[in-house]
């Protein structure tokens, strides 16, 4: 039986990125980086067990106040003076994003980093209507500059290091010399970018939390390129995923120290920028509009479900990417997704489909690395093996995935009934067992055991069961 | 004091020496064990994979065998793992709901039980060993039973511990994962060994066997002498002399 | 408007879903904030200003100025942005003399001044207040003191009282009456000299913003 696409695709991605020596160094250092640092700082285990219980909580009572917050929010923002948009999915955000350019006669868009964008395809659809999309944040404009996408949901280009980065610049940006020096590499990307805020046309960003009581956009950022393109230029188009709105302004403090903590290790970025309204009347700099398009995609369709609904607690602090096993092996390219990781492997499926990226869900030994260090405790254990079971569930239920029961197979189904059978059947597995221990030695490398014994001996099945040694031992006996 | 003992389909098919010497660990310290025939696996590998109904009739079964209100001692924190939290997850809703809890209340891993209840004292008779350790995933995080372990292994006075580079780090079996994504679990594998070889230890030691089945698996292959032992096989060769 | 459908599709979509009774919001545990003294609040701050490369110099309302005309001495600025209508604006014209880099309003739309504003080397602006724990500055840019001055110039020096350093940023939120006064068009947090750490995750400083941050603490 033919293997699903996705299957095929992600067995590709992983043989192809677990052979890159290179890369898996690379990941390696920097996964161990992070979590290095998000420990020390995070030092205080039973305060940040607190902390995160508070994230949780902060989360949970905006979505379990989702459409009202969602109005409140466009009621504020509105007041305020900013344009609010909705789109259901990504073409229409792209044409709202489209229009407002259209509208200014814009040729050029420069980008703050942007996960959502990602999501739309932005610069893509962009560049195809004749329109640059810039990014400036250092890292998104490194890949920019390699054709690439991001790997990371934080730091875009982790999977490359210095001298590749080195030779991009020498060979893409004219005029910069070769050179393997970090602080000169940022100088360059300075220099290059600056003329672009100066002439910037209109600015793109995204959102990290949307304050529903003020109807205030926050934003963090290290570089200070999020603050040139949403200040420098006449538009700011701020785009976000639904699930992004906070109920209160005392709901930012918990959720940015959790934010930054998880992310990088640091107490705060560089800049936390809070915007409420384009340029207000006597001010003499500011965009005169600000665009916040609200992003559905498929993220209503998480929320119905009320335990898949946590995957949209999540406040992109990639944490969970750099605990994963998996995630530290295959690097983000190799998911074939705009989100990578263990959050990528719960939105995914649920956002494009089981039979698009099911098989993102597979990608998980349960290990509970990301569920340890995610700020708002989104259980991913337990959404991942609902996941699994939408893959092979033949009954239709209440709030199905797309792409539900893709992965069934008669022979899957039926070897797991058989080993119910033989579970719950005794006398089967006293039989079974004997086989077993007589022939467990000499059983045809074939399937499962296929696999196992590429890189393992074969399992040492014994020659007398722990059932047989205890009945001997008389242990069955309970006097 | 009587207790029951849930062997584990892992242990009971390949590392029965290591179930035998976990029950003979309890029954030093005055613990009458019942070991009931009827028991088979906890459910896992089909919970993990997609397949909770086969689980749930699986579950039941071991419900059902275990009925009487004595403690269920596990050697597996992936297993006590999943009769103790899971099991009140997949029976959510159902029928036998709370009967379920009060069966989940009663697992204990074996180190847990070892210290916890019995509170254990052990002495060393044997030669010096350095070891390493391999905190199963489970054990450290769905049970939290790792301190009680490493209190059993800080009293055998002449077995030191040198740690692991990535102590904490998935071993890759992930039960079903070790062969829906093999490449992955390969690489996971070959990590942990190579992380093993690096400390210079004679013994690997972990609670969970179905690491062990996979970490000594890999071992073998390479053609390493680097015995991967479950904990309870370690502790009773040690105290025995 | 063309996204009417959209919202009306989906708000409709998300209140359709029982949500209330089936969502549990589990009890926000309440965490004690930091609570320092005084003077733990300017040590505090001043300590986690410097591991982010800002520089520091705590003095007393009286001695602050002399300091900023020593340092800018030391310095060959093509000039330093100000804000003409600002009581720190004010002290500043009454205390500049020769030899210092010449006083630039910034008092023309961005869209007449924009070379300008970015080829200026320094700027200096007031800070409504800051954060000991976080080691954060208040800026709350307004009509006379806009928000390009804290962005585009290579030094930044930010002029803060003693008095409003907050312990955390809840309580400065609670204290400065944020919410009852209403948000600004954009308050900033600003902990340090802009930086990045993209490459390799080596940390390095100066990139879009400021290069520099220099902060008087006034006592």
């Amino acid at each position: 039986m033919a293997k699903p696409a996705d299957v095929v695709t992600f067995e590709h991605n992983v043989a192809k990125a677990l052979e890159d020596g290179q890369l898996r160094r690379n990941l390696r250092s920097a996964m161990t980086t992070m979590s290095q640092r998000r420990r020390t700082l995070f030092a205080d285990t039973e305060a940040f067990e607190q902390l995160r219980t508070l994230g949780q909580s902060i989360r949970r009572r905006a979505l379990s106040q989702l459409p009202e917050l969602l109005e409140q929010l466009e009621q504020r923002c509105t007041a305020n003076g900013i344009q609010v948009h909705w789109a259901e999915t990504t073409a229409e955000a792209n044409a709202i994003v489209l229009d407002i350019l259209r509208r200014h006669g814009a040729t050029r868009a420069i980008k703050g980093k942007s996960m959502v964008s990602e999501e739309m395809h932005l610069n893509h659809f962009l560049e195809e209507q004749g329109i640059e999309a810039l990014e400036t944040d250092l890292g998104e404009y490194i890949i920019q500059l390699d054709g690439e996408t991001p790997s990371h949901i934080i730091v875009p280009a982790i999977h490359k290091n210095k001298d590749q980065i080195a030779h991009l610049f020498h060979e893409q940006i004219p005029d910069a010399p070769y050179t393997e020096v970090v602080e000169e590499l940022n100088a360059i990307a300075r220099q290059e970018l600056r003329g672009k805020f100066q002439a910037g046309e209109v600015g793109i960003s995204g959102v990290n939390f949307a304050v529903a009581e003020t109807g205030t956009l926050c934003l963090v950022e290290n570089e200070g390129n999020g603050r040139m393109c949403t200040t420098a230029p006449p538009v700011h188009i701020a785009l976000m995923g639904l699930e992004k709105v906070v109920e209160k302004l005392q709901d930012v403090p918990p959720l940015l120290r959790l934010l930054t903590g998880s992310a990088t290790g640091q107490p705060i970025t560089t800049y936390f920028n809070m915007i409420t309204s384009p340029r207000r009347s006597g001010e003499l700099d500011g965009p005169h509009e600000v665009h916040l398009v609200i992003l559905d995609n498929g993220r209503s369709g998480i929320y119905a479900d009320p335990e898949r609904r946590a995957t949209l607690q999540c406040i992109r602090c990639g944490a969970c990417l750099n605990h994963c096993p998996i995630y530290t092996r295959l690097g983000g390219h190799a998911y074939g997704h705009v989100y990578p990781g263990p959050i990528g492997s719960i939105l995914t499926p649920q956002l494009e489909g089981l039979d698009e990226a099911g098989v993102m869900a597979t990608a998980s030994t349960f290990c509970g690395a990301c569920e340890e260090v995610c700020p708002v405790k989104i259980p991913f254990t337990e959404i991942l093996r609902m996941l699994r079971n939408e893959a092979y569930a033949r009954e239709e239920s209440e709030h199905e995935v797309q792409g539900h029961g893709y992965r069934y197979t008669t022979v899957e189904a039926l070897s797991w009934k058989s080993w119910a059978l033989y579970n719950t059947r005794p006398a089967l597995a006293r039989i079974g067992a004997q086989v077993l221990g007589k022939f467990g030695q000499h059983l045809p490398m074939i399937g499962p055991l296929k696999e196992w014994t590429r890189v393992r001996t074969p399992p040492p099945f014994a020659p007398k069961t722990l059932h047989e040694l205890a009945q001997q031992r008389g242990l069955d006996d309970d006097r | 004091m009587k207790a029951y003992y849930f062997g584990t389909c892992v242990i009971d098919a390949c590392f029965p020496h290591a179930g035998l010497a976990g029950i003979e660990l309890l029954q030093r310290e005055g613990v009458q064990v019942i070991f009931p025939q009827e028991q088979s696996c906890c459910g896992q590998p089909a919970y993990n994979s997609g397949f909770p109904d086969e689980a749930r009739k699986v579950a039941r079964h071991q419900i059902k065998t275990f009925a009487k209100d004595y403690p269920i001692v596990v050697p597996s924190g992936s297993c006590a793992g999943m009769l103790k939290h899971q099991y009140p997850h997949l029976f959510t809703g159902q029928p036998e709901e709370e009967e379920v809890q009060r069966f989940s209340s009663r697992i204990y891993e074996l180190s847990e039980f070892l210290i916890k209840v019995l509170n254990v004292r052990l002495e060393d008779r044997g030669e010096p060993i350095k070891v390493t350790w391999h905190s199963s995933c489970h054990a450290l995080r769905e049970m939290a039973i790792i301190p009680y372990a490493k209190a059993l292994l800080r009293q055998l006075e002449r077995v030191e511990l040198v740690e692991l580079q990535n102590e904490r780090e998935c071993c890759g079996f992930g039960g079903t994962f070790s062969v829906k994504q093999p490449a992955i679990s390969a690489a996971m594998v070959n990590d942990k060994v190579s992380d093993i070889v690096q400390t210079g230890a004679a013994r690997v030691l972990s609670t969970d066997c179905g690491c062990l089945l996979n970490i000594a698996g890999a071992i073998g292959y390479r053609g390493l002498k680097i015995p991967a032992q479950h904990l309870a096989e370690f502790i009773l060769e040690r105290t025995h002399g | 408007m063309m996204t009417a459908n959209a919202r009306e599709n989906i708000l409709s979509r998300l209140r359709a879903i029982p949500t209330h009774g089936r969502y549990t919001v589990p009890k926000a545990p309440v965490i004690a904030g930091l609570v320092l003294s005084r003077e733990e609040r300017i040590d505090r701050l001043r300590q986690m200003l410097e591991v982010m490369h800002a520089e520091v110099r705590v003095v007393t309302a009286r001695e602050w100025l002399g300091e900023l005309k020593e340092l800018l001495r030391t310095r060959a600025l093509n000039g330093l942005l100000y804000a003409p209508a600002t009581p720190l604006g004010a002290a500043l014209e009454a205390a500049w003399e020769e030899g210092l880099p010449p006083l630039v309003p910034y008092v023309e739309p961005v869209e007449q001044c924009r070379e300008s504003l970015f080829a200026i080397d320094a700027g200096i602006t007031s800070a409504r207040g800051a954060i000991a724990e976080t080691g954060a500055l208040i800026l709350w840019p307004s009509v006379a003191e806009p928000r390009l001055m804290s962005l585009t110039p290579g030094l930044h020096i930010a002029v803060l009282e003693a008095e409003t350093i907050f312990n955390t940023f809840a309580e400065a939120i609670d204290r400065q009456g944020w919410l009852e006064q209403g948000m600004p068009t954009n308050a900033l947090l600003i902990s340090g000299p802009s930086k990045t750490a993209d490459i390799e995750l080596t940390l390095t400083f100066g990139v879009h913003g400021p290069k520099e941050l220099v902060v008087f603490i006034l006592q």
